[in-house]
């Protein structure tokens, strides 16, 4: 009983929209500032090195390189400050947990991209895969397409 | 619903999550199932010598409550009920009440924080490292068997004439299953279908416990601040 009262209370806040995300995507955060009456937004862009939590307390750790020094933020997905997440490319990874980029300097940082399950997009878009996918919750995950 | 109604509750501890406020920010809150709960005696000055409500709440079978409660309770002209908790109240607002009134959490409507009282988990026979935060002595420098003792309770100064230490040193003992009562906390929200209220931050007692909840005794200059608008 109590379970579903605390998920019905949970239910209300969750976002319908959240785009499908994954642990070695590139994204770009839009985060709402409010800076006294005027609010903007802004954007973060890196690389999703975890995953942490579920449902209304699910978060993602983004990691970014700015002026040549590691930044990483903590963005709560389901947080109304979070106006949208755009998937920019999906890395390769076999990690749950991408700690290991913090040790890496230089190209070695770089994710290779993702070549299974995105068929759909090597079609679409054979000439400019690094094209911005324009539905990226629409990868069947778990649907090995091996892109030729 | 008249403002006089009291703000006086008897509700059953759900289990915490979190929620988003207007400004964005995450605020950690216990989510407290309170009522329907039902009058099922008013005490008054003339009869009782003071003024009081008692609430009941939660249903429970004929078969597993007693016949003196269930005729209690039908005196009311309400079901059995599992829990019946007395709450003082003033003349006035005794008088709004009637005997088998049905109070919900609209009685919150115009508070903003409240008194919450509970029993807390029981931790057992707790040693001072964990009922009061003692260091305990070194892991090695020759301690042998002493690591979370509390060392010495009294020298020959503080027991000067009696021999005995002072009261009140704190020492092992039992520590929760005790009635708490969290003050002051922040009602952030209240869902009418289901009779939930969201409190701030934590609260005594196991989920499925019982808590009790009143209109907030004192409150620091803060939030007296927000409670009178």
């Amino acid at each position: 009983m109590s379970t579903s009262l605390i998920q019905a209370v949970e239910q209300a806040q969750l976002k319908t929209d959240m785009p499908n995300l994954h642990v070695g995507d590139t994204v770009d955060v839009h985060v709402r500032i409010v800076e006294g009456a005027k609010e903007r937004i802004q954007v973060f862009n890196g690389v999703i090195i975890g995953r942490k939590g579920s449902g209304i307390a699910q978060t993602i750790t983004v990691r970014r390189i700015v002026a040549n020094e590691g930044v990483e933020r903590v963005f709560p997905l389901h947080s109304p400050r979070i106006a949208e997440i755009h998937v920019k490319r999906h890395g390769h990874v076999r990690r749950a947990k991408l700690y290991y980029l913090r040790e890496r300097v230089g190209k070695k940082r770089r994710l290779r991209d993702r070549r299974r399950g995105l068929g759909h997009l090597v079609q679409a878009a054979p000439t400019t895969p690094s094209a911005e996918p324009k539905a990226p919750d629409a990868a069947p995950e778990g649907e090995p397409v091996l892109a030729s | 619903m008249p403002a006089t109604l009291p703000a006086t509750l008897v509700g059953k501890k759900v289990g915490m999550t979190r929620v988003f406020n207007a400004d964005g920010r995450n605020i950690p809150v216990t989510v407290i199932q309170a009522g329907p709960c039902f009058v099922s005696q008013l005490k008054r000055s003339d009869t009782d010598g003071y003024d009081a409500v008692q609430l009941a709440f939660d249903d429970v079978k004929p078969r597993n409550s007693t016949v003196p409660m269930i005729g209690h309770d039908a005196k009311a002209g309400i079901t059995p009920k599992r829990h019946h908790h007395e709450f003082p109240l003033d003349p006035k607002q005794a008088d709004a009440l009637e005997l088998g009134q049905q109070l919900t959490v609209d009685a919150l409507n115009d508070t903003k924080f409240v008194d919450i009282s509970g029993t807390s988990k029981g931790k057992g026979f707790a040693g001072v490292m964990k009922r009061w935060g003692f260091k305990g002595q070194l892991a090695t420098h020759g301690v042998e068997r002493k690591h979370r003792s509390p060392g010495s309770v009294s020298g020959r100064a503080s027991n000067l004439g009696t021999g005995k230490p002072k009261k009140g040193i704190r020492m092992s003992g039992q520590q929760g299953n005790a009635r708490i009562t969290a003050r002051s906390c922040e009602i952030v929200g209240i869902d009418k279908t289901n009779n939930l209220v969201w409190i701030k931050g934590t609260l005594p007692g196991a989920n499925q416990g019982i808590l009790l909840i009143r209109p907030a005794k004192r409150l620091y200059k803060s939030k007296a601040r927000i409670a009178n608008g």
